[in-house]
């Protein structure tokens, strides 16, 4: 009830990307029930026009690219958000662990993360994926790890404001083992900042995943997320056949409606504990 | 003069950790590719070689040794300059490296001439008309073509200006012995992609950079005494606001050398990101080695330039309390 009341005094732009981030899920969801035909199915020629049996056309092999492109969206969202789930688990448990700890543990996690943040995302995950195949897990893996790496940035210094505070040295002068004061303490008041990241973690997974499957070493043929998709429609751009702009304008459409969100999040949160929103 | 000793000191300081940092990530390179008991010997001979012939190149690639052996040789040769040769064809790595890395500067460097002022102009000019319908429009822009993904915009742009009004080829295909002007013709998708890629953070700081600045007491002064709005902001703002915005252009300098790798791939231009996701899918392992060194000794480089240009434009982080 309370979250329809806020949704009701969302900005336009909030309601609208809240509105196709619950789309996107739904097509997901349900991708299985609502793809006319089946996606690996060839069904008829090659990069057919947009028709009333077709509602995009076919792809470079002759399949239904509307049911790949519903099929790719389940795909791309169930790995990104998989990824994003492993890296905040990791990255704030870390983070915390850093801040609470403190000392040696703090600096070993620290300067390695600063080495694995020195490295580009892109070329690190090009290095792993030259002798690790491109499995769906260890896709989830890599991107989950690297991206854990600015999950423990942003975990740590918020924890470490936390960590000062008088009801975590109440703890500690209890006698709390770490366990208890990262998760019972620290994480309930961490969770806000943490959520309103969350949102931008999860589209830089889904832009990430599209980019190393547009380079041909994400998912792996006849699947495809909406990067594969792209990849295997794009030597028909060039002939003026629109099949790749398709997966391609779902991810920016994506990108926009999460953006929206997090934005209206982001200044809900920020007005929640008082300080001034849209900095 | 205690100052510039303690400005050599912060210097030498931020140049000792970045080499320590290159060092990490060299050694991250190494073992990110060692993780797997995989053989690169049964890599090139394949699933049918003799037990004998394995053996062989295992010595000869020097696979008997343990690991830190190994890196420590790596290292030693990447340091000269020597990448060793590539395990699909033999090539010298270095010198297929030399010519794509050019190629990729020569990439980067046009889109960074045609990005960074453009967006400083333009951060200005949203500064000058800010809350105008200007500053708004402008705003939008960025914020639009940051959320966009650089593949969609590239295929856009493809589809719009390459395949529909022909005024430009889809691909960006170089050889040598081509004049200049047609290198930059060739390569005027890819520049103006990467242009849009990496514009709306440096205009967007430039803007804030400035309208920070402009709240200052001394401009309010200057405005007061009479100088003209142009004389403000280039003789009293500017040279204030230089330090933030030249380190966010060196960041998006850095981002720029990465994010050419997908924009490579889309144009078929003959850089160093098309070669090493070339040879990702062959499981050439050193070349992908030589390519991530050199990419990221190239981001860290310029990170550290940017450290320093802060540094020294802006006393006050050399006296760190």
């Amino acid at each position: 009830m309370k979250f329809l009341n806020l949704v009701r005094k969302a900005p336009l732009s909030a309601q609208l990307g809240l509105l196709l981030c619950a789309a996107f899920t739904l097509v997901a969801a349900l991708a299985h029930w609502i793809a006319p035909f089946d996606s690996a199915a060839i069904v008829g020629d090659v990069w057919m026009p947009i028709s009333t049996k077709h509602w995009l056309g076919t792809d470079n092999l002759g399949r239904d690219l509307m049911s790949r492109l519903i099929q790719g969206t389940q795909t791309t969202l169930v790995i990104a958000g998989l990824a994003t789930i492993l890296s905040f688990t990791l990255g704030s448990v870390a983070g915390f662990v850093a801040s609470v700890a403190g000392g040696w543990v703090d600096m070993a996690l620290s300067r390695a993360v600063d080495v694995l943040m020195a490295i580009p995302t892109l070329i690190f995950a090009l290095v792993v994926l030259s002798v690790f195949p491109s499995t769906v897990p260890v896709l989830i893996l890599v991107m989950g790890i690297l991206d854990s790496t600015r999950v423990y940035r942003l975990a740590r210094a918020v924890a470490m404001d936390i960590n000062v505070m008088d009801f975590v040295e109440a703890a500690r002068l209890r006698g709390e083992k770490t366990s208890w004061i990262v998760f019972r303490e620290i994480l309930p008041n961490a969770l806000t900042p943490l959520v309103s990241e969350l949102g931008m973690r999860f589209i830089f997974a889904v832009l990430f995943l599209s980019a190393l499957s547009f380079l041909g070493l994400g998912v792996q043929p006849p699947d495809a997320d909406w990067g594969g998709l792209v990849k295997e429609n794009k030597e028909g751009i060039v002939f003026g056949i629109p099949a790749g702009l398709a997966p391609a304008a779902a991810i920016a459409l994506l990108t926009i409606a999460v953006n929206l969100v997090a934005d209206w999040v982001l200044n809900l949160t920020s007005n929640v504990r008082g300080e001034q929103g849209n900095v | 003069m205690k100052a510039n000793a303690s400005l050599v000191v912060l210097v030498t300081q931020r140049l000792v950790l970045g080499l320590l940092l290159l060092l990490g990530v060299s050694m991250l390179i190494f073992a990110g590719t060692q993780l797997l008991p995989g053989d690169p010997a049964q890599a090139i001979l394949g699933q049918s070689a003799t037990p004998e012939a394995l053996a062989n190149m295992r010595k000869e690639l020097g696979l008997n040794e343990p690991a830190p052996v190994r890196y420590a040789r790596w290292l030693g040769h990447a340091l000269t300059g020597d990448f060793g040769k590539a395990l699909s064809n033999g090539q010298d790595i270095s010198t297929a490296l030399g010519k794509r890395l050019n190629n990729t500067l020569f990439l980067a460097g046009c889109a960074a001439l045609v990005a960074v002022p453009l967006a400083v102009f333009l951060g200005l000019v949203a500064a000058r008309f800010r809350n105008t319908w200007v500053d708004k429009t402008l705003s939008t822009i960025g914020l639009a073509t940051t959320a966009l993904p650089e593949f969609f915009v590239a295929y856009i742009l493809i589809f719009l200006l390459a395949v529909k009004l022909q005024w430009f080829s889809s691909m960006s295909i170089i050889f040598e012995g081509m004049t200049l002007w047609e290198r930059l013709d060739a390569i005027a998708l890819p520049v103006m992609v990467l242009t849009l890629a990496v514009m709306a953070h440096m205009m967007r700081m430039t803007r804030a950079a400035i309208l920070n600045v402009m709240q200052s007491a001394y401009i309010e002064t200057a405005e007061l005494k009479g100088l003209s709005e142009f004389q403000v902001v280039v003789r009293h703002a500017l040279p204030n606001a230089l330090a933030p915005i030249v380190n966010v252009v060196l960041l998006n300098l850095a981002y720029l050398v990465v994010g050419v790798i997908v924009i490579e791939v889309i144009f078929v231009y003959p850089g160093m990101g098309q070669y090493m996701v070339d040879h990702v899918a062959k499981r050439d392992v050193p070349v992908v080695q030589a390519c991530g060194m050199v990419f990221a000794s190239i981001y860290i480089g310029l990170n550290i330039v940017a450290d320093i240009v802060g540094i020294v434009a802006n006393p006050r982080l050399r006296h760190p309390k």
